[in-house]
């Protein structure tokens, strides 16, 4: 039996994705911008995804722009009100427990001379609301914070972190990391307070290498990638036509379900929490099941180190990831474990493990018996 | 504006009767590198030398780049291939060479006629006179100095004449396959891809041997250490790698024998394992990456006890090296990037937080008679097992 577990990497294309990037590879493969009828043929795709998306969102067409995926977006959206509104202040928060996509720009600007505020979480990953809500000041032109945290998948209370926001200062603008929370959430940027937001298609079964960033009509970005003026000049490069076919038809097909497919995966997600509640020294980080998200379980097997464990596990086809990237030589713990307050032990034994709604209880329950097999063997042999 | 390479040999030079077989192997390795790199290449042997001559466009950096890497080369002199038109024609020929090789003309120089066609009109001495009056004549700046000169300017008459002033220096040593075949320890580490450069370097061919432990070292860790192979076998020519599962005997250890002796009984078993393949191969010594001192199971103490299961010699090219002078040559190879990728390797799951750095070799044969039972199946099973991969 194979059970795949890691979808928070990256998900398997719905074969209705598959066909219709295909058919704009091998038929309708002309380029929007030529004015030809290949380019008009071609056009109608990026209208028809644009179309989708922005109903689903319930936004205006014009703010959705098309990237090559997550981390551009949140490049995009970081740098380009950075730039744009630079003369209103220097200030951006974010939180403690941000992917790289976010961290690593912050940290970019923080060297140009932005100043830059970080809020913790507590030991679920819950982002402080008070704490974010003092440090907005009349210099703060952004609040960045994601939806889901990919590592341990705690939710933030995004409409009232916007409301609280806006009490504060009015013109500052919120950023919301959605990669991992699209299509596991009606999302609506409009009644939530966001301003900006961040969607990767191939988290939600669509292709590698296109993302959405949704940008408010009145809010004032810079473009970061210029040239020949695509996307009313916000974001230039040839249209990516099989990748924007491909996330408008994946993001329709997730809609039809969504409600239905959220049970399922939280139904799925107490089976293994409870499951891996019953085998011994093994602690599941996060939040409550039920208030963290449907398809993140993140645990500790105290005393193995995640990397064998992964390994022994992908001996059985079970692929999950590990919580930490470590190496005998140079430990680059997590940093969101780390800021939830997790111990060494914990840190170098944790896994991730992921669904989606195609995944199933056998796989889980295979899983589990897997696990109840192998740990023994694997605390037996460890470094003394 | 060149056409052609003459290759510089040192060693080789000198090795009597057994010239011809060092030659044709140096021929055959030249080949072997040229073998990707864009461009037609003709590999001839005359009168003792050798030369590389170039078809159509090629490359030229890619070949030199190449050149550099084979081993028995000492130099390497890019040599302007002109067609005999007559003496008139070759001195114009010659001073533009200058002026384009040296623009600033301020060097010392020196000709060097050879005429090799015998039929030519000016014998040596007068070239080497008529040329370099010419030079003197047209590149004002530039100085004749017959006992250190600068530059050594060849003009070769042959068929064709053949100018030459610059030699690249060579990687030196001798070409692979002319001193038998050794098995080399490969880990994922930086020591071992440079030992198996070294031996390479001294004319032998490389087959290599590597210990997997999954699930405690990754896929990955396996495609690092064959990408390394790969990157030493630029070098040495086509590796052949086998791959030996070593866990169950790892973990059989592990049970069996005291924990701070686990790395040098390890180690002990890799060493036969290795002899092993190396008798198969009919690879007649082991490389390691050892030099004195380095870590717990490389003190003189633990050399000597992993030595002594072998009967073959084992080569130890590193052994009085510092990290640094290691590091130096890895670098200049261009193993060092992926050596220092951070998989763990077999070697450092296990071990102990204080290993024995002095271990007696009596102590060790005891704990070793508790895996008595079942180590020869394990040794034969991991041996049967193995996977052998290609590397080229």
């Amino acid at each position: 039996m194979e059970a795949y577990l890691d979808n928070s990497a990256t998900t398997r294309c719905y074969e209705e994705v598959k066909d219709i990037v295909v058919k704009t590879m091998m038929e309708d493969y002309g380029n929007p911008s030529a004015m030809h009828l290949k380019g008009v043929e071609a056009e109608r795709y990026l209208k028809d995804s644009t179309q989708t998306l922005a109903k689903l969102m319930k936004v205006q067409e014009g703010e959705i722009y098309f990237t090559s995926g997550g981390t551009e977006s949140n490049n995009w959206a970081l740098m380009g009100t950075a730039l744009a509104n630079r003369r209103q202040g220097k200030h951006m928060i974010t939180t403690a427990i941000e992917h790289p996509a976010v961290a690593a720009p912050v940290a970019f600007l923080e060297d140009q001379g932005y100043e830059v505020t970080r809020i913790g979480v507590d030991s679920q990953g819950r982002v402080d609301l008070q704490e974010l809500e003092d440090a907005v000041n009349e210099e703060t032109i952004l609040v960045s914070v994601m939806y889901v945290n990919n590592e341990i998948g705690s939710v933030q209370d995004i409409a009232a972190i916007g409301e609280r926001i806006k009490r504060k200062n009015p013109k500052t603008y919120l950023h919301v990391d959605a990669t991992q929370a699209f299509g596991k959430y009606r999302i609506l940027p409009k009644r939530m307070g966001i301003d900006l937001l961040s969607i990767s298609g191939h988290k939600f079964h669509g292709p590698k290498g296109i993302g959405v960033l949704y940008i408010g009509e009145k809010v004032k970005v810079h473009p970061v990638i210029l040239g020949g003026g695509q996307q009313n000049n916000m974001r230039s490069g040839t249209d990516n036509v099989p990748g924007v076919a491909g996330i408008g038809k994946a993001a329709e097909i997730i809609y039809q379900n969504l409600e239905s497919s959220q049970a399922h995966m939280y139904d799925l997600k107490r089976h293994l929490t409870e499951g891996l509640k019953k085998l011994p020294d093994v602690v599941v980080h996060g939040m409550p099941v039920e208030e963290g998200a449907p398809h993140i379980v993140n645990a500790s097997f105290v005393g193995v180190r995640s990397e064998v464990l992964l390994h022994t596990l992908e001996d059985r086809q079970i692929y999950v990831s590990a919580g930490s990237a470590c190496s005998s030589h140079k430990r680059a713990g997590s940093s969101t474990l780390t800021a939830i307050g997790c111990s060494k032990a914990e840190l170098e034994s944790s896994l991730r493990f992921s669904f989606c709604e195609m995944t199933t209880m056998e796989e889980l329950d295979y899983t589990l018996e897997v696990l109840g097999e192998v740990l023994p063997m694997l605390r037996k042999y460890t470094r003394r | 504006m060149f056409k052609a390479f003459l290759i510089k040999y040192a060693e080789i030079g000198i090795k009597g009767k057994n010239r011809y077989l060092f030659e044709d192997a140096l021929v055959k390795q030249i080949r072997n590198g040229l073998r990707e790199v864009e461009g037609t290449f003709k590999v001839v042997r005359e009168q003792g030398r050798i030369y590389v001559f170039t078809e159509g466009d090629f490359d030229y950096d890619e070949t030199v780049q190449a050149l550099k890497r084979v081993f028995g080369i000492a130099g390497i002199c890019p040599v302007v291939v002109l067609e005999d038109n007559g003496f008139e024609d070759l001195a114009k020929q010659v001073v533009s060479y200058m002026k384009t090789m040296y623009p600033e003309l301020n060097k010392t120089f020196k000709v060097h006629a050879r005429r090799a066609k015998k039929s030519y009109p000016l014998d040596s001495m007068e070239l080497n006179r008529e040329l370099g009056g010419r030079i003197l004549d047209e590149c004002p700046g530039l100085k004749v100095d017959v006992h250190k000169p600068e530059i050594y300017l060849t003009v070769e008459i042959r068929q064709k004449i053949y100018i030459y002033s610059e030699t690249i220096p060579g990687p030196g040593g001798m070409p692979v396959g002319t001193n038998g075949s050794a098995m080399l320890l490969l880990s994922g580490g930086i020591d071992s891809p440079v030992a198996g450069y070294m031996i390479a370097k001294r004319g032998v061919k490389l087959e290599a041997v590597y210990f997997h432990a999954p699930p405690y070292t990754s896929e990955r860790a396996k495609q690092k250490v064959v990408d390394l192979a790969k990157l030493v076998a630029r070098y040495s020519g086509p590796i052949r790698l086998h791959v030996v599962n070593f866990t169950d005997i790892q973990l059989y250890i592990y049970d069996k024998c005291p924990h701070d002796e686990l790395t040098i009984i390890m180690r002990r078993y890799m060493m036969k394992i290795a002899e092993e393949f190396a008798r198969k191969d009919g690879s007649l010594g082991l490389i390691t990456g050892e030099s004195i001192g380095q870590v717990a199971s490389q003190t003189m103490q633990s050399l000597a006890c992993t030595n002594e299961v072998c009967t073959m010699p084992v080569f130890r090219p590193l052994i009085g090296f510092d990290k640094q002078e290691i590091l130096d040559i890895a670098l200049d190879i261009n193993t060092y990037e992926t050596s220092v990728l951070p998989y763990e390797d077999c070697c450092t799951i296990f071990v102990a937080k204080h290993p024995v750095t002095k271990p007696n070799l009596n102590i060790i044969k005891r704990s070793e008679q508790n895996l008595q039972e079942k180590i020869d199946e394990m040794m034969r099973m991991a041996i049967e097992t193995a996977e052998t991969i290609e590397v080229q």
